[in-house]
């Protein structure tokens, strides 16, 4: 199992966090956001329910939006707007 | 998709039905099952409301100090709250199973073991419980190798740890001749809880305001509003002023111009209901505590017992008085079958272990002993289980009951909301795993108790030394957070370098 950070496309990241659980999701969100600009978008797919709600308020604090939110057989999906 | 979601509804009614048709079975063999009974359905129902809310303690200070979260906090401190009402409610009516622990520094060092543990294990006692109900692997391993089996041995050891105790600890606990001397012969443990921590004093505020005779007015005033209600107030405008004023009064200005008061005592609010089901669950967990207290309390009354293991004996699985003066013959030996043979299920002092309200790491304990003893191990030659808790086969524990409940309960939520999704640990979760798991279990028994029964309860039940343990977990948090921030920076640096 490895967390996987790839760039996407001009100005949009993936970061793979499936298979970890708390609070492994939260903490690379946030390590991926401080290493983008503003107006990059990052797409997080984690599989740890209990992390949503923590990146979720983690975003609304920091300024960050959330642009999309889904789920995929039990993975969660989140696209996030760096602010 | 919708397949999916029939499949976890399906499972949601296979799972209730069966603990339906446990409670049944049991009834129909004794009516004191009923004991039983009660904590399956109470855990089965914190099972519920920690899925549903999140509700897991390592997250309060660990989201704080990793991702200004705090979400978590809140929720524990609105819980605390509202269970302290409803403690102070059944204290005073002479209604309550509470007691506190003996006060000591023991319990900030252990407090800050089980913080590390927490936070490198990806959940507290009670979380990683609900965890395992969401199909979380790795809270499977830090429940069984962690919190059961490296938590049951921890109590057992002796040989070179006897020789850590000091002389002062041997002597008292040799002194107290009412502990057959078998139990006491070695074990570093036994010696720490006899020769140690039973010498500390125990209190709560509503004795020492009242001089130690409390009436109704000591617990409200004493236990919850200054042990409970006004530290978690002051906890909650600190998490407000150090994660949240800062972005929300900038909001506010850009608004209005220019903020006062009303704006802060907003911002406090909107912290407060900004995961609205986490603090819903906290005041419904504050609530359900109290009435758990009540209604263990209530069988106690009309079975006429103060523990379970009572119950036990009369069912005929309990100690067998005439042989029990065997045990203190100082020639007896102590092997497990003649000790079993006179026990039973329960201790020398005719109990197990039988909390009275909302507990986690005894319990978790005991099963981890079942397991070493059916492979040979004596764990009946302890404090801890010999003479304490008790060994109960596992169908007959009560308090392993409500834990297997917090499992099935949270299962059928996370079935019921299709979050359900098994996940064995691969690669480094192994190490998170079982090294949280064991560094909560060595930090809950010196402390007699985890974030549950050593802060949540105490620190509600009008006890100090619940909040001492709590300022030992935000310590062991704050250094497990350190950690993995150092971790993961590693790990991020190698990625960005190959982009």
């Amino acid at each position: 199992m490895a967390m996987k950070f790839e760039k996407t496309g001009d100005g949009t990241y993936m970061l793979d966090v499936c298979g970890f659980v708390c609070p492994h999701p939260q903490i690379y969100t946030k390590k991926s956001l401080e290493k983008m600009k503003e107006g990059e978008i990052l797409e997080v797919i984690f599989d740890n329910p209990s992390s949503k709600e923590t990146i979720t308020q983690m975003c609304e604090q920091a300024g960050h939006e959330i642009l999309e939110e889904r789920t995929e057989g039990g993975k969660i999906i989140l696209k996030i707007e760096k602010g | 998709m919708e397949n999916l979601e029939k499949r976890n509804e399906m499972w949601a009614f296979i799972i209730t039905g069966v603990l339906i048709l446990i409670s049944f079975i049991y009834y129909s063999i004794n009516i004191y099952y009923i004991y039983l009974i009660v904590y399956i359905w109470f855990g089965f129902a914190y099972g519920m409301m920690l899925q549903y809310g999140r509700f897991c303690f390592a997250s309060a200070s660990r989201d704080l100090f990793a991702a200004g979260v705090p979400r978590m906090a809140v929720g524990i401190m609105i819980a605390l709250i509202f269970f302290s009402i409803v403690q102070a409610i059944l204290s005073a009516t002479n209604m309550s199973t509470f007691h506190p622990a003996p006060f000591g520094i023991h319990m900030l060092i252990a407090g800050t073991i089980f913080g590390l543990g927490m936070v490198l294990a990806g959940g507290c006692a009670s979380g990683s419980l609900y965890k395992i109900g969401e199909g979380n692997g790795t809270s499977i391993l830090a429940v069984i190798f962690g919190l059961s089996l490296g938590q049951a041995i921890f109590v057992d050891v002796g040989g070179i740890f006897d020789k850590l105790v000091p002389q002062s600890w041997t002597e008292s606990a040799l002194s107290k001749k009412w502990i057959p001397s078998y139990i006491l012969k070695s074990g570093w443990f036994d010696q720490y809880l006899v020769g140690y921590v039973w010498n500390q004093p125990q209190y709560t505020i509503a004795k020492l305001i009242s001089g130690g005779n409390p009436k109704a007015i000591h617990y409200f005033i004493g236990n919850s509003l200054i042990n409970a209600i006004i530290p978690a107030i002051l906890i909650l405008i600190v998490v407000y002023i150090k994660w949240v004023r800062k972005g929300f009064i900038k909001k506010r200005r850009k608004q209005k111009g220019t903020t006062g008061l009303s704006d802060e005592l907003a911002g406090i609010w909107s912290m407060i209901t900004a995961s609205k089901r986490t603090s819903l669950m906290g005041v419904l967990i504050g609530i359900t505590a109290g009435i758990h207290i009540l209604a263990i309390k209530a069988m106690q009354v009309k079975f006429a017992v103060n523990n379970f293991g009572q119950l036990l004996t009369r069912m005929g699985h309990g100690l067998d008085f005439s042989a029990k003066s065997k045990l203190y013959d100082p020639a007896f030996t102590g092997t497990l079958s003649e000790i079993k043979k006179i026990v039973g299920d329960v201790t020398v002092g005719n109990t197990v272990f039988d909390p009275g309200y909302w507990y986690i790491t005894s319990q978790e304990a005991q099963f981890g002993a079942w397991i070493l003893e059916k492979l040979g191990w004596n764990m009946h030659d302890n404090m801890f289980f010999g003479f304490v808790n008790g060994i109960p086969e596992l169908w007959r524990n009560p308090a392993l009951w409500m834990s297997l409940g917090i499992i099935f309960g949270s299962m059928v939520m996370a079935r019921l909301q299709n979050e359900f999704r098994f996940k064995w640990p691969r690669g480094e979760l192994y190490v998170w795993g079982i090294v949280g798991g064991l560094l909560m279990g060595f930090g809950s028994r010196p402390s007699l108790g985890c974030n549950i029964g050593a802060f949540f309860i105490r620190a509600a039940g009008g006890d100090p030394n619940g909040w001492v343990y709590g300022a030992g977990m935000v310590l062991g948090a704050f250094l497990g957070v350190k950690f993995f921030n150092w971790w993961t920076e590693r790990k991020m640096a190698k990625e960005m370098a190959e982009l």
